[in-house]
């Protein structure tokens, strides 16, 4: 006699429910995960999206800092840097550097007087297979307090409203500062006459173990020749490659690189904040660049320089900004890798 | 390849669910990574390259006991489409879990990144510097990530239709802890 159970039909139902259940709830907490149902979260797509133009962004090119020329030189250690960092490029010694000038723009054929902020990517690789990348600009300080500040105020400047760029500055009262300095500081008629800057901090590791929050900076030895940028605009749109390029082919050009470490309670996580003068600094070395050529067919053009690329001995500091540079990075590198033949290699297109 | 077992052996079960726990958090780990700017972008990176290394190492071991080993026969009564499903995704597996490592580091090898497993410890490239290559080698570990976690929903629902529709044994023959003995029972060898 049969028993009074569940009939195999309905306990088969029940199981495929429970499957089906099963992969929802998996296919669910990947989307979650993703992304894909938080309209709100600052993804690097959006973070990259906001410095698009109105027209879009410039195919194929970075989509910020679009505007470069590359060089190559030597990174010129003088051992006094491994007091601080037990990573190699810090022993005393010469090591290949390979970088980019630019100017903090999305647009690569910007007029050089036109664009305030100036950059330098740099790439040191030692003959222990590491790598030290950085990029830096010329500011002293950073806009913005955090990257979520700094995508509000991407959003405001490209918006229409006239109120939205209002409504950031009194959310994030430290832009003031860098307005101040974008309408005051001086503008220099060479990129051998700026001084880059780190802004972000990061950890140096000794070789005691000891760690030392730091930034850093590349101080020109060039003499500067402050011009005002209306001036500057007479010498042309390409005025700064054009002079690079010349004045490079005279002979090489150098900047001394100074590592300055955070006292305790130095704001080491916001680079919208300089730290007081008096720090101890440590001239670490020196960027000799030997050689200028053009980005389409130059050595720079396919290289990330994400700063978060660092050797054993360097390492992220409690700044969240290398982390969103480094993820915004990539995915205007995945971009512009892909739009390769948007921006040819050689201006006529052949090799002869 | 067949075996006179019922289920597989014990390597290639702990193996098979160690795998299951690393590709699952290696996809979630994927999407997640790629799709925040905060600092855990950064700690999810840098699991990401060492697991998948790892995942890499144990799919090449996975292989060598399944052509060691190889495979209990599927029930004689499941449909041809199943089995035909079944033996193709087992192809699926295994050319996703060995090539998506090697698609990643071919990608960032493409793009001339240090591939940094460790602090200090890095893996040679193995391709040269190419935008092109590294454009397509990215289209590529997203588009096959997606699949692969598509494949992992299928083989999920397919596992436990064996195991609580059919009950014919296969979810059993995978199972953590086999129900019964791995040897065919004595009264069974008889034909």
């Amino acid at each position: 006699m049969p028993q009074p159970q569940r009939s195999p039909g309905r306990a088969a139902l029940g199981s495929l429910v429970l499957i089906a259940v099963v992969v929802g709830a998996g296919a669910g907490a990947f989307a979650y995960t993703a992304g894909w149902l938080s309209p709100q979260r600052l993804t690097p797509d959006r973070l990259v999206a906001a410095f698009a133009p109105p027209g879009g962004p410039a195919l194929g090119h970075r989509r910020n800092h679009a505007k470069g020329i590359c060089f190559t030189g030597t990174f010129e250690s003088n051992g006094a840097g491994a007091a601080l960092s037990k990573a190699r490029v810090f022993a005393a010694g010469q090591y290949p550097a390979l970088g980019r000038f630019n100017l903090g723009t999305p647009n690569p054929n910007a007029a050089d007087a036109t664009v305030r902020v100036r950059g330098l990517g740099l790439r040191i690789a030692t003959p222990d297979g590491q790598e030290w990348r950085t990029a830096m600009i010329d500011p002293p300080f950073f806009p913005v307090a955090t990257p979520q500040a700094f995508y509000e105020l991407l959003t405001a400047s490209g918006s229409k409203d006239p109120d939205a760029m209002k409504a950031v500055v009194a959310a994030h009262p430290e832009i003031a500062a860098f307005g101040a300095w974008a309408q005051s500081a001086p503008w220099t008629a060479s990129y051998a006459e700026t001084r880059f800057n780190s802004l972000n901090s990061f950890v140096f590791t000794d070789g005691s173990g000891a760690d030392h929050t730091v930034r850093w900076s590349l101080l020109p030895a060039a003499q500067p020749e402050i011009v005002p940028p209306d001036e500057l605009a007479k010498r042309g749109p390409d005025f700064l490659e054009q002079e690079i390029t010349q004045r490079v082919a005279a002979g090489p050009q150098r900047w001394t690189m100074t590592v300055t470490v955070a006292d305790p309670g130095d704001p080491t996580a916001d680079p919208s904040k300089a730290w007081p003068e008096g720090r101890r600094t440590v001239e670490v070395g020196t960027l000799v660049v030997q050689k200028i050529e053009a980005e389409a067919d130059g050595p720079c053009r396919d290289i990330n320089f994400d700063p978060t690329v660092l050797p054993a001995g360097i390492r992220t500091s409690d700044d969240p900004f290398p982390a969103a540079r480094s993820a915004a990075y990539a995915v205007s590198y995945d971009r512009r890798t892909a739009e390769e033949q948007d921006y040819p290699r050689t201006a006529t297109g052949a090799k002869p | 390849m067949t075996t006179g077992r019922r289920h597989f052996t014990a390597s290639q079960r702990l193996v098979h669910w160690l795998m299951a726990i690393c590709i699952l958090a290696m996809l979630f780990i994927g999407v997640g990574m790629v799709s925040t700017v905060m600092p855990k972008h950064l700690l999810l990176l840098a699991i990401h390259k060492p697991l998948g290394i790892a995942i890499l190492v144990l799919a090449l071991i996975r292989l060598g006991l399944r052509l060691r080993y190889g495979a209990p026969a599927l029930p004689a009564d499941l449909p041809e489409p199943m089995k035909l499903a079944a033996h193709l995704s087992h192809y699926a597996f295994y050319l996703l879990m060995i090539g998506m490592p090697l698609i990643g580091w071919g990608m960032l090898s493409a793009a001339a990144y240090p591939v940094v497993l460790f602090p200090g410890v890095a893996l040679p490239p193995i391709l040269p510097q190419s935008a092109g290559l590294h454009a397509l080698l990215w289209t590529a570990h997203v588009w096959l990530a997606f699949a692969f976690f598509a494949l992992i929903l299928l083989h999920v629902a397919a596992a436990l239709f064996h195991a609580l529709v059919r009950r014919d044994g296969v979810f059993a023959a995978m199972a953590p802890v086999p129900a019964g003995d791995d040897r065919v029972p004595a009264d069974q060898k008889a034909f």
